[in-house]
């Protein structure tokens, strides 16, 4: 079993030694290597993040700071208050009463408005840290759209979803439960000390030494769980991949039998991450019973010390009773900061995972001096490209190619010769190794990608839809197309023949594991989709690969008028697909072989002639087809 | 279901649950004498100036904080194995359960909410259980060893703390009835931002090519703001508890001053005694308070418990019968009849009265329009789906009433879109067949024209495999998953469209090389290329949802207008040229 899980499971190790296979889209860069885990600077960066509400942070110390004070001369009054009574017993006179409930007044209404300091500390503190992961979780977001593509060719989707979901989900909660009681808790810690100080510095040093002991025994711990809180976490992005792919492929998992090994692998990885959190829980969780020990040690030696020291005559017993109670008082922010401490370094772990994916290196940024787009008739440009995956497997070498305005250009050849590299390089999804490709005579490198790419249209094999309508996926191919522009698509692509058998129309909500439309009818959304985008430059990629080839002539006859003013690219097994196209060129490894029309390249009887007898052999040479 | 499922997860463990209990109230009874102590050190030691009396019990206390320490510890390392024991079985369960769904189930829930309840779901209860270990299960060992320790000291006070408790708990209680809602919400507004996501990252080169970033950011935007919003409630509530559950308590200890100093003067009690009975009730509602602030975590883990049970309590819609046979007799002939299909909430069927036989050795093709029906149909052999009226049948024998298990093993599938799973081609291979050697592997890929690209990979069969297959061309993920099923040496093959990816010559090459490699096994072919099914001993047409007509190709050129016209299509150039 073990065997097994160590086959399936792709390590950094692996991945990083990974090279590209065929034709593939597979990034050739290197990971930078893993960073070891930098507990201050994540915990730094993190509270910088809250720097856009530095004022209201501000605020929310002002407040703890008012509230603290408060609720730390509340014992000191109180105090007073026991030794009204303590004296009125021993000096014989009686308690004065009045007095005592002035006082004790006094102590209510510094309570009342400590709470209420407390309770506007806590709304604004929430504000903050909600406002703060929305930002976190939109940074994420920003810089999904920024990766290279590459990124995701390495990293299993549901890692990076843990990253934004469990990762985010565990800082926001550590901000929430520790950042209003860090602040409080310190602040109490403080007030306490100089309080203490007032009324005894002999009994307040005990309380003194006690701090120290404390910062070592949070420091000792803490520098081993936080290596097991990282580890936790690392493996709960591993379990969520594993969990994601076996939910993604979850009908192959059973009909292959794999239901029992792909529980095992899952175990195995539920069983590291069990050790890891375990291990990270009870090593912090040792910290608050270390720290309220020292609280307690704190407490008997000012029970003793305070003790003598009543029994001398050289402090009053109220004193004492207010020390003692804020020996308590000491105690509490000391344990409670203890008890965040796992919190805290459980939440910055996670935080550490979504800054390494937010310093993941970005695509190349667009030039600022990037050409504004012209509106051009699609004049494409290939001169000298090379480009490979990797550095040591080139791919394409010196290819040359001129597309004229309004031409269909089709591109046949074996699988892995580099057709879908050659559409990836056009719309710039990975940058040239040598060459260059011009859209109208612009680099399209020096142009801005978003103007690039609003200028193509695409429609791959893997026909992707999100969830939503049927219609705002059509609409999903220009921001600003009207109901008619989506309608006339959809007729033109033959969405609307399916539609209209069902229920829904074009309400009907799909996504992209919906069984409500089959595959070739996603091929059609697809291609609407293309349709509305009116590009000046159109790349079908297998576009019609699952469509019947009845509907496709159909589908092909709309596209024809949607081709005349565009140059286009189609890509496709189906001769049938390309025959008409003005110009076929056969790709080998990388390299065009052949070029020319359909009738030129019959009567060439090269490479595109083998290929089209090879498609159509059977029916020439089997006519009654009784062969098996 | 929060305590349901508690109770459930933590049975297994019930030693380490005792274990937690018993060290906890071990370390409180500890932590409750030290005020006890103290007092005795007022009383005894400071009012008649015994100094001696004041040492030893001071060393007593110590003592006493000592052996509280090491219960705490122990306390803390039963907790946590305790906790994540409980997180990392309902994991596997989660996954377990997941593991038997039927297609319709898993759709029902939809992939993003399943993995949202296997992960972040179980660590809200799974953080719970630990805070209860570490923190809840001593509060109402102080909060009832309190009670008593103070009416020891003096009973007619006690009432100040028969009205405080209960208004404590009395408002924890509020607070949280108002949180639940806010937190049902929000693990649902997970769901939502962890399906937006996975929907991005699926289709990140469509996003790109058609320049969506800015909408997607928008969509992305608005989940990211319902989650906010959801959380921002929730910690508006949260943030009331704090501070109204230490007013409570300061009110509670002004209320002991005042109406115990005329019992101090009346002599009805001592001072030490009041100190005393003022640090227990501080205690009492600090213990409470240290559980307020776990308090945060029930309405959350109660929500994700219902969530977790949801998916625990699904029976599964198609599952073995009782008494099913565990392997399919004879050979894997495969026979529908006059099956029926609808998806659960549709009008209109989508396959209509289907009959056929398909026998061993033979190859049994369907072709048709786009949205016909035929992945249906072919879904309905594993028992993706069960059929709605009809049998199905394998080997003469109804697939219901055979063993799940055993109709998988029969069946290599070649879905039409070839998913494969991450790891190397060599994994990716064996998926189905762990056992299978190396000799078997280029066997495989060799029927499927895939062994020349495979072994001009840098690293031959270990080359490194990512998720779905996307670091190879469509036309070689579809030749590794037809290997993929072919290593099995199944007895009934299905091939879902299984050839459009591949160029004519390797279509005609890899299903001459299927002829000779599976010749007995029953193949049933889905395609759209005439081409890929020329040679099938039977044809069947389907129309939206029915068999129009059936036979060879040369019977169907004859006698089907539907196929003649689906071979012109395809022919037309050939015609011409």
């Amino acid at each position: 079993m073990s065997e097994q899980s160590t086959e399936r499971r792709v390590d950094d190790e692996t991945k990083r030694r990974a090279r590209p296979t065929g034709g593939g889209p597979f990034g050739g860069a290197q990971l930078p290597a893993e960073k070891a885990s930098d507990f201050k600077g994540s915990a730094k960066r993190l509270a910088g993040m809250l720097g856009p509400e530095r004022w209201l942070v501000y605020a929310v110390i002002a407040l703890g700071a008012a509230s603290v004070a408060l609720a730390v001369i509340g014992p000191k009054v109180l105090g007073n208050a026991t030794t009204i009574i303590f004296e009125g017993l021993t000096s014989g006179s009686g308690i004065d009463f009045h007095h005592l409930h002035v006082i004790l007044l006094w102590v209510v209404v510094i309570y009342v408005v400590s709470a209420l300091l407390s309770l506007a500390q806590g709304w604004i503190l929430n504000g903050v840290t909600q406002r703060t992961v929305l930002r976190l979780r939109g940074e994420v977001e920003d810089k999904i759209h920024r990766l290279p593509l590459s990124y995701f060719d390495r990293h299993p989707r549901g890692e990076l979803l843990s990253r934004v979901t469990n990762d985010i989900d565990n800082v926001s909660q550590t901000l929430q439960q520790t950042l209003s009681q860090l602040f409080t808790s310190i602040l109490m810690v403080i007030g306490v000390l100089v309080m203490m100080v007032i009324i005894s510095p002999w009994l307040a040093l005990i309380a003194i030494v006690s701090i120290p002991l404390t910062l070592v025994i949070v420091t000792v711990v803490a520098k081993r769980s936080q290596v097991m809180f990282v580890e936790q976490w690392k493996r709960t992005g591993e379990l969520n991949s594993q969990i994601e792919e076996d939910f993604t492929g979850h009908a192959l998992v059973k009909l292959f039998g794999r239901q029992q090994r792909s529980q095992a692998e899952f175990d195995a990885t539920n069983d590291k991450l069990f050790t890891a959190s375990f291990g990270a829980q009870f090593v912090s969780g040792i910290i608050m019973p270390a720290t309220m020990f020292v609280g307690n040690l704190v407490y008997v030696g000012i029970a003793v010390v305070g003790g003598i020291m009543v029994a001398n005559g050289t402090l009053p017993l109220g004193d004492v009773q207010a020390f003692i109670q804020y020996s308590r008082q000491f105690q509490q922010p000391l344990s409670q900061l203890g008890s965040m401490a796992n919190l805290l370094q459980s939440g910055v772990a996670s935080a550490e995972r979504v800054f390494e994916l937010l310093d993941a290196d970005d695509e190349e940024p667009n030039r600022p001096d990037a050409p504004s787009p012209e509106e051009g008739n699609g004049r494409l440009v290939f001169e000298q490209v090379s480009f490979s995956y990797s550095k040591d497997k080139p791919l394409i070498e010196d290819l040359s190619l001129t597309v004229e305005p309004g031409r269909t250009v089709a591109i046949v050849g074996p699988t892995g010769a580099g057709k879908t590299t050659l559409v990836n390089l056009i719309m710039r999804f990975y940058e040239l190794d040598g060459g260059r490709i011009t859209l109208d005579g612009v680099d399209i490198a020096h142009m801005a990608r978003e103007d690039l790419r609003s200028r193509t249209g695409m429609v791959l094999q893997d026909a992707w839809l999100f969830g939503g309508t049927i219609r705002d996926n059509i609409a999903y191919g220009r921001t600003d197309a009207t109901d008619d522009e989506v309608m006339e698509a959809a007729r033109a692509s033959y969405v609307d023949r399916f539609v209209h058998s069902l229920p829904e129309g074009y309400d009907t909500v799909i996504d992209d594991d919906a069984t409500n439309v089959s595959a070739g009818e996603r091929q059609l959304i697809t291609i609407a989709r293309a349709f509305v985008a009116q590009p000046s430059v159109l790349i079908l990629d297998e576009a019609t690969s699952s469509v019947d080839t009845r509907t496709e002539l159909l589908v092909q006859r709309a596209m024809a008028k949607l081709r005349q003013d565009r140059t286009a690219f189609v890509i496709a097994h189906r001769l049938s697909t390309i025959r008409d196209a003005d110009v076929i060129l056969v790709m080998e490894h990388g390299s065009i072989v052949e070029q020319g029309n359909h009738a030129q390249l019959l009567a060439a009887k090269g490479a595109y002639a083998r290929l089209y007898e090879a498609q159509f052999a059977a029916p020439i040479d089997e006519p009654d087809g009784v062969s098996s | 279901m929060l305590w349901k499922l508690l109770v459930e997860s933590v049975r297994p463990y019930a030693g380490l649950f005792w274990g937690v209990v018993v060290f906890q109230l071990l370390q409180s009874i500890a932590n409750l004498f030290l005020p006890s102590l103290n007092a005795d050190i007022i009383d005894n030691g400071v009012a008649t100036g015994d100094i001696d009396y004041i040492w030893k019990t001071g060393g007593i206390m110590l003592v006493l904080s000592f052996a509280q320490v090491i219960c705490a510890i122990i306390a803390v390392y039963f907790g946590a194995k305790l906790a994540m024991r409980v997180g990392r079985d309902l994991r596997a369960k989660l996954m377990g359960k997941v593991l038997t769904f039927a297609e319709s189930d898993v759709q029902k829930f939809g992939a993003p909410s399943l993995i949202t309840r296997s992960t972040n779901d179980v660590q809200q209860v799974q953080m719970l259980v630990l805070m209860t270990a570490t923190l809840l299960v001593s509060a109402p060992f102080m909060a009832i060893g309190g009670v008593f320790m103070a009416l020891r000291q003096d009973v007619a006070l006690s009432w100040i703390m028969v009205v405080a408790i209960p208004l404590l708990l009395g408002f924890v209680a509020f607070i949280i009835a108002r949180m639940v809602p806010h937190f049902r919400n929000m693990q649902k507004r997970i769901d939502v931002i962890n399906r937006v996501l996975r929907e991005q990252l699926t289709g990140i080169r469509v996003v790109r090519a058609f320049v969506r970033e800015p909408q997607e950011r928008e969509r992305f935007g608005r989940a990211n703001a319902d989650v906010t919003e959801s959380a921002y409630k929730a910690g508006f509530y949260f943030a009331m508890m704090f501070p109204v559950v230490m007013l409570i308590v300061n009110l509670g200890s002004v209320a002991v001053l005042w109406f115990g100093a005329p019992r101090v003067e009346s002599g009805e009690m001592q001072v030490g005694a009041l100190t005393a009975f003022l640090t227990y009730l501080i205690q009492i509602l600090m213990s409470v308070m240290m559980a307020t602030f776990l308090f945060v975590l029930i309405p959350r883990a109660a929500v994700a418990a219902d969530r977790i049970a949801d998916v625990l309590d699904t029976v599964t819609t198609v599952s073995s019968a009782p008494g099913a046979l565990a392997a399919v007799p004879d050979a894997a002939s495969l026979e529908f009849r006059d099956v029926t299909f609808s998806y659960p909430g549709a009008e209109h069927p989508v396959l209509s009265n289907v009959s056929f036989t398909a026998l061993p050795g033979t190859t049994t093709a369907i072709i048709g329009s786009t949205g016909a029906g035929k992945t249906t149909l072919v879904n309905l052999i594993p028992r993706l789906y069960d059929a709605t009226e009809g049998q199905v049948l394998l080997g003469g024998v109804d697939v219901k009433q055979l063993e799940l298990e055993a109709v998988w093993a029969e069946i290599g599938l070649v879905p039409q879109r070839p998913y494969l799973f991450s790891g190397t081609v060599s994994s990716t291979l064996k998926y189905g067949a762990p056992d299978a050697t190396e000799d078997e592997l280029w066997e495989a890929l060799t029927v499927a024209q895939a062994a020349d690209f495979v072994r001009a990979m840098p690293e031959g069969l270990e080359t490194a495999m990512a998720q779905g297959g996307t670091t190879v061309s469509g036309g070689q993920r579809q030749r590794l998953s037809i290997a993929r099923a072919l290593i099995r040496k199944p007895r009934l093959l299905v091939f879902d469209d299984s050839f459009s990816a591949l160029d004519t010559a390797t279509d005609a090459r890899l299903r001459a090389a299927l002829a000779n490699a599976a010749a007995d096994a029953t193949v049933v072919v889905v395609a759209q290329r005439v081409s890929s099914i020329i040679g099938a001993d039977q044809i069947l047409v389907l129309e939206d949802g029915e068999v129009v007509a059936r036979g060879t190709h040369a019977e169907l050129l004859a006698s089907s207008e539907t196929y003649k016209e689906i071979v012109s299509t395809q022919l037309r150039a050939e015609e011409v040229a």
